[in-house]
């Protein structure tokens, strides 16, 4: 018999100490992946971050200060020789003198935030149609697929930048839109899991023994599912997180003056000349944040595929 | 095949029709078209006589069947902000977008097959571990930072190549080569996926086992195989390059149709932006049908189920 059954058990059945250790199992596996912790606890540290960002700011991060202009970071008083950098601002100010640490600190909080609201948005939507076509299929999966790709064939980015053109680009608006918009992916992996699932001797099983559709749908389908799920998710994570960071680099996003890295790098962009750093410090925020993100999902998605299991 | 090739394409043809629906319901119903085509500060009789000049007083289905019908005879509009057929307007922006992706997804192709190809022979190897560090590393790297990262290296540290602009062939290096980028990491991660399964295979052992020379098999048996996948993927990330070339084109002020849109989105130029989206879409379905065909005439497996 293939592996997925072998996970399906435990849900079934009350727990046994067989079942235990398929747990404990797959507890080593994800603590044995490098990957995994790695991406774990940077991704960990930047949600601690971005939750604490208040008490961790040095400044108020509006406060301007015209005579403090893009001063340097600190490291710059030992590389650069340059006296204008101070601990008073170590990763310097901007181009009209507010706390570049404060910022970017606060740039984590609303990234997530946004991310984080557009992933639950399409993911209950996206895993509600997902399931639904793969389980019944006929004509409820024709109708539900045709939503897929016609979703699939408008490019996110301009639906996005439309729509919050008309809307304005307050955080809610644009989590939702996203949120909106990122679904299909969830929807397409689901509907193909749920599928592979459907004809498996539990669910005849479940059948036979009278469980009710939503039963079968809630406790046999929907524990299995979970790490696709989990895997589809951090990819939208990532996504949202570029899709935001892209709106508001275009100024279709996040609005000033709430701390954006998209709105840091777009400011940065005329200081590439003469203050390289600017733009360097929000792009390593937003490059170290997907990279973690990313080497999550991978991970997972290792841990959980059956070939690497067998 | 015929029915094969019937059934995908009327399913194109009928998500291109939900799609051209979606864009008209938006951007008319979202936004009063007579109010933002009277411009800010109108009278509301100014508005009126907009909305009666226009037809925006027709109920909704009338409007859309006369747009779509301009559509079909290939007119889609006039710019309200530059009063100019916006098919003018396209025709000039276009060619630079085309450009753009099609050179790119040409380089990432170019970079990322024979890439893939030896990483999978050697998986774990060193030169495993970079391509796929490449991957990882363009997968967390937003296109406008790596713009950004380019143009301070080439154009600022080296002085090599120019900052922005499109006027000569090598104002779109820089643009191709950060596009290629973007496409490049899904790309290399398949070839190489799919050449370890493949290398991995029965009927692969049974052309070692027959003698054949190493080159034959990998070249001509399981490269074949292994590119399918790619061929679909490439022509969804040319839709992508698509979509993507907003920021890249912004970041190299690229007079191209992202470009255009970004400016027709931020002057509120409904008729542009309602015709970039449909465009988009046409060319995305298009792209994607031609995958699957493609996909279906190479493997036989996909026209039967």
């Amino acid at each position: 018999m293939t592996e997925p059954t072998a996970i399906a058990d435990y849900r079934i059945l009350p727990v046994e100490p067989e079942a235990v250790s398929a747990n404990r199992r797959l507890g080593q596996r994800i603590w044995a992946n490098k990957g995994f912790v790695l991406g774990a606890v940077v991704l960990t540290l930047i949600v601690l971050i971005a939750l604490f960002a208040p008490l961790l700011v040095l400044h108020d991060p509006n406060a301007t200060n015209l005579l403090a202009r893009r001063v340097p970071p600190v490291w710059h008083l030992w590389f650069d020789g340059d006296m204008k950098a101070s601990w008073a601002h170590p990763l310097g100010t901007d181009q009209i003198g507010r706390d570049y640490y404060s910022r970017l600190l606060l740039g984590a909080r609303v990234s997530l935030t946004v991310a984080f609201v557009a992933v639950v948005v399409s993911g209950i939507i996206g895993t509600t149609l997902g399931i639904v076509a793969g389980y019944f299929g006929g004509w409820i999966d024709a109708v539900i697929s045709f939503f897929i790709t016609t979703r699939l064939s408008m490019p996110a980015m301009l639906v996005a930048l439309a729509v919050v053109s008309i809307y304005g680009g307050s955080l809610t608006i644009i989590a939702v839109v996203l949120g909106l918009l990122l679904w299909a992916r969830f929807a397409v992996v689901i509907r193909s899991t749920t599928m592979q699932m459907r004809d498996l001797e539990y669910i005849a099983a479940a059948k036979a023994m009278g469980c009710s559709t939503l039963h079968i749908l809630f406790r046999q389908i929907g524990p299995n599912i979970l790490s696709p799920l989990i895997v589809v998710a951090t990819t939208e994570l990532a996504v949202a997180i570029l899709l935001e960071a892209s709106l508001s680099f275009l100024g279709l996003g996040v609005q000033p003056p709430t701390p954006s890295w998209g709105l840091m790098l777009a400011d940065a962009k005329a200081d590439l000349m003469f203050d390289p750093w600017l733009m360097m410090i929000p792009g390593i925020a937003i490059f170290i944040l997907i990279f973690a993100i990313n080497l999550v999902g991978d991970s997972i998605r290792d841990i959980t595929s059956v070939e690497e299991r067998s | 095949m015929a029915g094969y090739i019937l059934r995908r394409g009327s399913v194109a043809v009928a998500v291109t029709i939900v799609v051209s629906i979606l864009t008209f319901l938006f951007t008319n119903v979202a936004v009063d078209p007579a109010i933002s085509m009277a411009g800010e500060g109108a009278r509301q009789e100014h508005i009126e006589l907009v909305r009666v000049q226009y037809g925006f007083d027709q109920p909704l289905y009338v409007q859309y069947g006369h747009w779509l019908e301009n559509w079909l005879s290939g007119d889609f509009g006039t710019s309200f902000r530059q009063r100019r057929p916006v098919v003018d307007m396209l025709q000039e922006r276009f060619p630079v977008t085309a450009t753009l992706a099609f050179s790119a997804l040409a380089l990432a192709l170019l970079i990322s097959i024979p890439l893939g190809i030896l990483a999978a022979l050697r998986p774990n190897s060193w030169l495993d571990r970079i391509t796929l560090s490449i991957a990882v590393v363009g997968m967390a790297m937003p296109s406008f930072w790596m713009g950004m990262l380019l143009i301070y290296v080439f154009s600022i540290t080296m002085r090599w190549l120019p900052i922005s602009g499109g006027s000569t062939p090598m104002h779109y290096v820089l643009p191709v080569i950060t596009l290629a980028y973007y496409v490049l990491p899904p790309i290399v991660r398949l070839v190489r996926s799919g050449m370890i399964d493949i290398l991995r295979s029965d009927y692969i052992r049974t052309a070692r086992a027959k003698g054949l020379r190493r080159h034959t098999i990998i070249l001509k048996h399981a490269l074949r195989n292994a590119l399918v996948p790619v061929v679909a993927l490439g022509a969804v990330q040319l839709g992508h390059l698509l979509g993507g070339s907003i920021v890249v084109e912004s970041v190299f002020s690229l007079s191209g149709v992202g470009l255009l849109a970004w400016e027709a989105i931020r002057a509120g130029d409904l008729p542009v932006i309602q015709a970039i989206l449909v465009i988009m879409a046409v060319i995305y379905v298009g792209l994607t049908l031609l995958s699957d065909l493609l996909n279906a005439a190479i493997d036989p497996r996909i026209r039967v189920s």
